[in-house]
């Protein structure tokens, strides 16, 4: 979709007349209060943290990252996200090729249950997993009888992160997968190609880049998220606490220029995602507008 | 490759696309599906092709005498030609056509250079062999329409089906690509069935031509018998264009303004209408009454461009009606707008309808 | 086609897929939302009632939906011009603050709030224009309106740009043809085709907003009854081992996003079918 949309925009921009653009005044004004308006609720931000973090100085800056409780909470994000991401990403790709390339009832519910996890608070997110695994939870007697540790502890947060980031690659591949249709599939299986052969050879190619572009947000979110771990973590130095709890176990204990240190690497973090997911974009709007114009041109009677 | 088609039945939820379907394709043959669209054409080639599984319990599909109603899509040994190609965009031209031979299980699967001999071989049969190393969406639709064509032969199929092969094509490529078709059966003699709406390609490229309509299969022949001996009203229809002539019956005969033809015998004496088929091109224009059956008509437009000259009349009784003369013979007549003529048949079909009108 | 059935189609796996996809969804989602919905059925509706009726949670959904109605509203307006802006007018730079306006996605919340906090605080780089003129921001109620218009930004913007962009000039040059100045093409015709996709993002942004934990935290300065938002009244039940209240809040806010994942839902469709 995106992609033909890109070349629309580069042709519209070259025909299009007075008749359908305003006058130079009124267009430069429009983007001056565009540009003021983000550039005060994102670039002065973005700017600041670096700022902040560095205010003392590049010594006080790298000083934080030595210390062994930021080293234990850059070390949980990263298994957090090592866990969440490739089940999520094993999750959306069965639950993409049975929505996109099969006809049954009740997939339009389906795919808004599967959405459902982005609609609620990430505060929420984290209770129901205390409400279930906590020592007043359902399933809370049991595990402290078998001595099994799931909220204030590891397992909770990765189920945590795993809920908030559940939808993220599914959503990207269902319509992706839905655009492509099922015909070059089914050409690989009267040539011969068995279930197997038919996803790596035919599918797994075809949406390689929706798929990337799925896991970065996935990742993103994975390393960065805050509300929904930070009810479930218990907030235990060194053990229990992720990079974006670390920020804000410093921040609190007013030792800003640290916590703002921290916090510079998460905005790194950001802006490569930025990065990534541009690159990925225009890749997967090329893919997509390939299929698109290949199948757009069978049409064309 | 023989194909046998028993009373097969197909629904899609409320809608039935095909009814209790049977047809026979001998060894060798070259096959049109022709039907409008939503006729079951394509639905039928799927079902040969076992990409569609028919009704539970509805009937079997055949090949060789071998039922292979269960068999998978992957074993039935057929090629398929998408209707849009379905090539592989990810893949060179030489991979699209070598896939079938790659996924083969290690046992029967021909040695590297076997395979590059083959997809060679093949991508020359069909004048590709310089565009091996390009992608899909580098080529012409002509091209692709190839690659697709070379692509389903590569796994030497018993059966070769083709779903609207020409459909995607702008004119000219679809009128070569469809002589170079008929030479390639020639050549290869494999069994081939393809779906076309397009009634003069059906009638130009296949063996034999199987009209279907809602469903349901028409009529089964060679092109002549199916333009020259339509079995019924549809298939006239479909085929061409066709004027229409509702007349009464009476003493055996048909009526219509003051002709009388002759009812053929088989068709029931107890009819009380009948309908008069006549080509726009079996009609003729005269000046003066003739001694036969005739009608009188107002020249309503004359379009002379093209081969033929194409003349609109308003008949005594007020219908429209299309003739279409020669040249020379419009030449002749010096045809003029709001010219009384008299009207012939010189070739008719009489189709009793099943109700009154 | 549209209509076959799944066990009739030649692809395989759709068992597989299909039973991993609804037992990973049970499992992951399902499963803890019915426990939490469960869970007050412990409580007696009086008890749930009171609890989710207390002055203290009653001033805490006032700010949550009043901050988040103006945050939405905030970028419904400003997210409506950015996507006019990158659509339709080219300047220097245009590609990277396109992809710039994703930051909220990307920029973990935690991050947002601490930065938000010192730029608008008294001695923050927009603080201290701010403050001398009467204006506080950081701990107050409008730093939770800041707060959320940061997080809701990229929603306006990201739902209007497609559909802006798949406009067809045609129908501009048309109304300009028949007589319609600009501005009348503009509020006329442009908006309205536009308005399913305002909506949406509207209630995308609103319903983000609503549930806002991270962002919001640092920069509200979280005093009960005055800049306590929805959520932390939720944690600070937890933390207090007052689960009973923490659920049956959860359970409000839970209800609420269900409504608003409906509301967007009929948006989406109703957009579906005015551009199908």
């Amino acid at each position: 979709m995106a992609g033909t949309v890109a070349l629309s925009v580069a042709a519209t921009s070259i025909t299009r007349t007075r008749a359908t653009t305003e006058p130079a005044l009124v267009r430069w004004t429009l983007i001056g209060v565009v540009l003021v308006f983000l550039g005060l609720f994102l670039a002065v931000p973005l700017a600041a943290v670096f700022s902040e973090a560095l205010g003392k100085g590049v010594a006080a800056y790298f000083a934080a990252f030595r210390e062994p409780d930021a080293l234990a909470a850059i070390r949980l994000t990263l298994l957090t996200a090592a866990i969440a991401v490739p089940v999520n990403l094993l999750f959306g790709v069965a639950a993409a090729w049975a929505i996109a390339k099969f006809e049954f009832v009740g997939k339009n519910l389906l795919i808004t249950l599967i959405d459902l996890p982005f609609s609620v608070s990430p505060v929420v997110s984290g209770l129901i997993y205390v409400l279930l695994f906590g020592l007043q939870g359902w399933l809370g007697p049991w595990l402290a009888e078998h001595d099994i540790k799931i909220i204030f502890a590891v397992p909770g947060i990765v189920l945590a992160t795993i809920f908030v980031t559940f939808p993220f690659v599914a959503r990207e591949l269902i319509p992706l997968m839905q655009a492509q249709g099922t015909e070059e599939e089914e050409a690989a299986r009267v040539l011969g190609a068995g279930g197997w052969q038919t996803f790596w050879r035919i599918t797994l190619p075809n949406i390689k880049w929706g798929l990337l572009y799925g896991v970065i947000l996935c990742n993103a979110r994975a390393m960065g998220e805050f509300g929904a771990v930070s009810v479930v973590s218990g907030h235990v130095r060194g053990l229990t606490n992720t990079v974006p709890l670390h920020v804000e176990i410093l921040y609190n204990e007013y030792n800003s220029t640290a916590a703002f240190a921290v916090a510079s690497l998460l905005a790194m973090l950001a802006l490569v995602t930025l990065a990534a997911k541009s690159i990925v974009e225009w890749k997967s709007q090329r893919q997509m507008a390939a299929g698109k114009r290949t199948a757009a041109e069978g049409k064309v009677r | 490759m023989s194909i046998e088609v028993r009373h097969i039945t197909k629904t899609f939820g409320d809608f039935t696309a095909l009814k209790e379907v049977s047809l026979e394709i001998p060894t060798g043959e070259l096959i049109a599906l022709l039907g409008p669209s939503g006729s079951g054409k394509t639905t039928l080639l799927r079902v040969i092709a076992g990409l569609e599984v028919a009704d539970p319990g509805s009937g079997a599909i055949l090949f060789d005498g071998e039922d292979a109603t269960s068999r998978s899509s992957r074993d039935r040994q057929v090629g398929f030609v998408f209707q849009h190609y379905a090539l592989f965009r990810h893949m060179t031209i030489f991979e699209n056509v070598a896939f079938g031979l790659r996924v083969r299980p290690r046992k029967v699967r021909p040695s590297e250079s076997e395979i590059r001999e083959r997809v060679s071989a093949l991508l020359k049969l069909v004048q590709l062999d310089w565009l091996a190393a390009r992608y899909p969406s580098q080529l012409s639709g002509g091209q692709r329409q190839r690659v697709a064509l070379a692509r389903a032969l590569a796994v030497e199929p018993k059966v070769l089906l083709l779903d609207e092969p020409f459909g995607s094509l702008d004119a000219k490529v679809r009128k070569e690509l469809r002589r170079w078709l008929r030479r390639l059966h020639d050549e290869l003699h494999v069994t081939s069935v393809f779906v076309t709406h397009d009634q003069e390609e059906a009638l130009e490229v296949a063996d034999r031509v199987v009209v279907m309509n809602e469903g349901r299969v028409e009529q089964v022949g060679t092109p002549d018998q199916v333009y020259h001996h339509p079995a019924n009203p549809f298939v006239y229809n479909f085929l061409g264009n066709v004027n229409l002539f509702n007349g009464r019956v009476e003493g055996g005969k048909v009526h219509i303004g003051d002709m009388a033809m002759e009812l053929p015998e088989q068709m029931r004496p107890d009819a009380e209408t009948a309908v008069v088929y006549v080509r726009p091109h079996l009609l003729e224009i005269d000046h003066q009454p003739t001694n036969t059956n005739h009608f009188r008509a107002r020249v309503e437009h004359i379009n002379p461009a093209g081969p033929l000259v194409k003349v609109e009349l308003i008949s005594e009784w007020g219908d429209p009606v299309q003739v279409e003369i020669s040249q020379e013979r419009y030449r002749d007549l010096r045809l003029k707008k709001d010219a009384e003529v008299f009207v012939t048949p010189k070739e008719k079909k009489i189709f009793v309808e099943k109700y009154s009108i | 086609m549209a209509l076959s059935l799944k066990q009739r189609s030649v692809l395989p796996g759709f068992g597989l897929t299909m039973g991993f996809t609804l037992l990973y969804l049970s499992l992951i989602v399902l499963i803890p939302l019915s426990a939490t919905f469960l869970k007050t059925a412990a409580m007696s509706w009086s008890q749930f009632w009171n609890t989710v009726t207390e002055p203290r949670a009653l001033a805490s959904y006032r700010l949550s939906f009043g901050a988040s109605l103006i945050g939405a509203a905030i970028n419904m307006v400003f997210g409506m011009l950015a996507a006019w802006v990158l659509v339709r007018y080219s300047f220097p730079g245009k590609r990277v603050v396109d992809a710039m306006v994703d930051l909220p996605f990307a920029l973990p919340t935690a991050v947002a709030g601490i930065t938000l906090t010192a730029v608008f605080a008294r001695n923050g780089w927009i603080g201290s224009y701010l403050e001398p003129r009467g204006i506080k921001v950081a701990f107050t109620p409008l730093g939770v309106v800041v707060a959320l218009t940061f997080i809701g930004l990229p929603f306006v913007v990201r739902t209007v740009q497609p559909v802006l962009q798949d406009l067809d000039a045609e129908i501009e040059e048309a109304a300009a043809s028949l007589g319609a100045s600009r501005w009348q093409t503009v509020t006329r015709v442009i908006l309205p085709a536009l308005l399913p996709a305002l909506l949406t993002g509207f209630a995308l942004a609103f319903a983000r907003a609503v549930g806002e934990y991270g962002s919001v935290i640092f920069i509200s300065g979280n005093m009960p009854m005055r800049t306590e938002i929805t959520p932390l009244l939720i944690v600070t039940k937890l933390e207090q081992y007052d689960y009973a209240a923490a659920t049956a809040i959860g359970v409000v806010m839970l209800v609420m996003s269900f409504a608003l994942l409906f509301i967007i839902n009929l948006l989406q469709w109703w957009s579906r079918r005015r551009y199908a």
